[in-house]
């Protein structure tokens, strides 16, 4: 039942030839079938699989697409067109593609604020969670390159947009935005060199993803009670018993991302991007897609510009920083009671923001967005580090196998931890 | 664990239609859309080819005076309806200009169906001088780019009013009820008995617009069938294969607990 530490012995000749000059298979076994894992994940713990099956997915269409995309600023628009109405099922890989971004950034999202409920970010993973947040980021700058890629209207608008915050640096400012444009506009040179790095990122994404897993492979997942492993009682091989529940919450987020894709496939769209590009008219207004709209709230709800900005990108830089942040010994939240609160307000702090971003900054959108931004970094600068010394966390069972085991029988040591 | 599957399913639920909430684009116009019925909403939603063949000769007869439609080809129309030799006939009725030929000349020759729909302008230029200064908009995608959708193109094509008392209207400009701004360039294009149906449909200007504004939702997404089709089929499979999936993982799952 338990994972044992032995080497693999194949049966098969040929495998055991070229494992013992390239031991492939060793390694496969090893990480798959002997990784230890907490035998208690619950369907949270799904989510890692799926946002790596989903950037896979990403990669492949991506790669069909460029083989009929043309990143010309006079033909973009209407290459995109043709993969639509020409190309074999073009519509379909390319849908599966754009809506392919969203439920990226919804499973990455879920699979953060996962981390953030159980504490899976504490030590010994706090270079597991940094991975994580730099995986994030490439996300980001691959999504928003990505979106300007079809030209259209809020292409060219949100590009526009996005790169001027650059200007908002003090003296160079100016400069870099022209740098970042090969121009003195969002123009050809603009769209070239973003598709050249849309490409290019994924497969960066791919390597942080082999640190990520190797980071996690050291400790094996974090778990629902957040303690750790303490023996072969505690953990089941990864294989079968992960690969089946994880391949079962892949058809089940299948059923959601089929729907989305064959019958609300522009929900998350706006409609201004079937609109060709034209740097001569503005739209009335320029939104970021939905994945962005927090950041975009935090962003415009500042009056400063260059505040602004820094506002913005500290709000993924407080996140990078969380594992330091939080001073708790305890990771999960179900045993802290008022940690769990803070969790949960937080969440719904990040969908405020998110909806604050998708209206216009006038009115109640502007207090609303404002107070939510200050909750965002209390959250972070005051809420973390001050539970930490002052929360007193629930006691924790004494191990995963054995939740219920009376604290007479406890392996010793094993409450070290818990005592506040 | 059925309990706890429940729970994370009803969060993961709970996560989507917020963040659906929140993309949700809102309309910050003074008049609401009016919806209309449509064949072609929802998971089985389908075109209706007799409407589609309405709606495009409202197209051809009246909106492409002014309007192109370059993602179109005339071979496309086989979605309508219309045979081989329909087609063939219908594109050899324009003239299309092609060339250099071999002396390095321009010359017009009947359309076939690989043509893309004959634009009634050769340049913007063109078409901006010809409709005091405004550039009609290309028709392709229409439906898919104005906020609204279909909805949007059928009630501006019958949002035409005079307009209310006080508002001073730009010389040239035409009143419309559901047109952000209201002022309009392009004058009422159909009314009452704008088209002579060949199928015998008495023409109202609702008529009209809900015909045309079906066919500019087929340019607008023309995969839009086969798209439901796929959609029922895979979402059906995949709905199975979850209960399969999850059989078996009550199966192997089933020593652990």
């Amino acid at each position: 039942m338990s994972a044992s530490a032995k080497p693999p012995v194949f049966k098969n000749p040929v495998v055991r030839w070229i494992d013992h000059r390239l031991p492939v298979f060793s390694f496969m076994s090893h990480e798959l079938n002997d990784y230890p894992t907490p035998r208690n994940l619950n369907y949270m713990w799904s989510f890692g699989s799926l946002a790596g099956i989903v950037l896979v997915i990403m990669i492949l269409t991506g790669i069909i697409l460029a083989m009929h995309y043309t990143p010309n600023s006079a033909l973009a628009f209407n290459s995109v067109e043709h993969i639509m109405r020409d190309v074999n099922y073009g519509w379909l890989i390319r849908y599966i593609h754009m809506n392919g971004a969203s439920m990226f950034f919804i499973v990455v999202y879920i699979h953060i604020f996962r981390g953030l409920y159980y504490g899976s970010y504490k030590a010994p993973r706090e270079l597991l969670w940094l991975l994580g947040i730099l995986i994030l980021i490439l996300m980001m700058a691959t999504a928003f390159m990505g979106y300007v890629l079809p030209w259209g209207q809020m292409s060219f608008w949100g590009a526009t947009v996005i790169t001027n915050l650059f200007s908002a640096i003090p003296l160079v400012g100016q400069d870099i935005v022209t740098w970042l444009w090969g121009g003195y506009a969002v123009d050809n040179p603009t769209l070239n060199r973003f598709f050249s790095l849309h490409y290019l990122l994924p497969f960066i994404i791919v390597a942080v993803v082999m640190l990520h897993l190797i980071a996690l492979h050291r400790f094996g997942s974090n778990n629902p009670l957040g303690i750790d492993m303490k023996g072969p009682q505690d953990s089941i091989p990864f294989h079968p018993y992960y690969t089946i529940k994880d391949l079962f919450g892949l058809a089940v987020f299948l059923v959601f991302y089929a729907a989305l894709v064959c019958f609300a496939p522009n929900l998350f769209g706006e409609p201004d991007n079937y609109i060709p590009a034209n740097p001569l008219s503005t739209p009335s207004e320029i939104v970021p897609e939905w994945y962005f709209l927090p950041y975009y709230a935090i962003l415009r709800s500042i009056p400063n510009k260059l505040a602004g900005v820094i506002a913005m990108f500290g709000a993924i830089a407080l996140l990078a920083v969380v594992p330091w942040l939080d001073r708790s010994p305890v990771r999960s939240a179900r045993f802290r009671p008022i940690y769990q609160q803070f969790f949960w307000l937080l969440l719904a702090d990040c969908f405020l923001l998110g909806y604050c971003g998708a209206h216009p900054p006038s009115g109640w959108y502007v207090v609303a967005a404002r107070l939510a931004t200050a909750y965002y970094y209390l959250h972070f600068l005051v809420v973390f580090p001050l539970l930490g010394l002052f929360e007193r966390p629930r006691p924790l069972p004494m191990s995963i196998g054995k939740p219920v085991l009376s604290p007479d029988t406890a392996p010793s040591g094993a409450r070290a931890k818990v005592t506040p | 664990m059925a309990r706890a599957l429940m729970k994370s399913l009803a969060l993961v639920g709970l996560l989507v239609a917020g963040v659906l909430a929140a993309a949700l684009p809102a309309r910050a116009d003074d008049e609401a859309l009016p919806t209309v019925h449509w064949s072609f909403t929802g998971a089985f939603g389908t075109f209706d080819q007799e409407t589609l063949r309405r709606g495009f000769q409202v197209y051809k007869e009246i909106c492409s005076n002014c309007h192109s439609m370059n993602l179109v080809h005339y071979r496309d129309l086989a979605a309508l309806g219309y045979s081989e030799d329909e087609i063939k006939a219908i594109a050899a009725s324009f003239q299309i200009t092609d060339g250099p030929n071999d002396n390095g000349d321009m010359y017009e020759r009947p359309g076939r169906p690989s043509d893309a729909f004959k634009p009634p302008f050769p340049n913007e230029q063109a078409a901006r001088a010809a409709n005091g200064g405004a550039l009609p908009p290309d028709l392709s995608l229409i439906v898919k780019a104005r906020k609204g959708g279909a909805d949007y193109v059928h009630d501006l094509l019958t949002g035409y009013t005079e307009p209310p008392a006080g508002m001073t209207m730009q010389a040239g400009m035409n009143y419309d009820k559901y047109f952000p701004g209201h002022q309009l360039a392009m004058p009422q294009p159909i009314s009452d008995g704008s088209v002579t149906y060949i199928d015998g449909t008495r023409a109202t200007t609702d008529q009209e617009a809900f015909d045309v504004a079906n066919f500019l939702a087929w340019t607008s997404e023309p995969e839009l069938v086969e798209r439901h089709r796929i959609g029922v089929k895979s979402v059906l499979f995949l709905i199975v294969l979850s209960g399969l999936l999850y059989a078996v993982k009550r199966k192997v799952w089933a020593g652990i607990h």
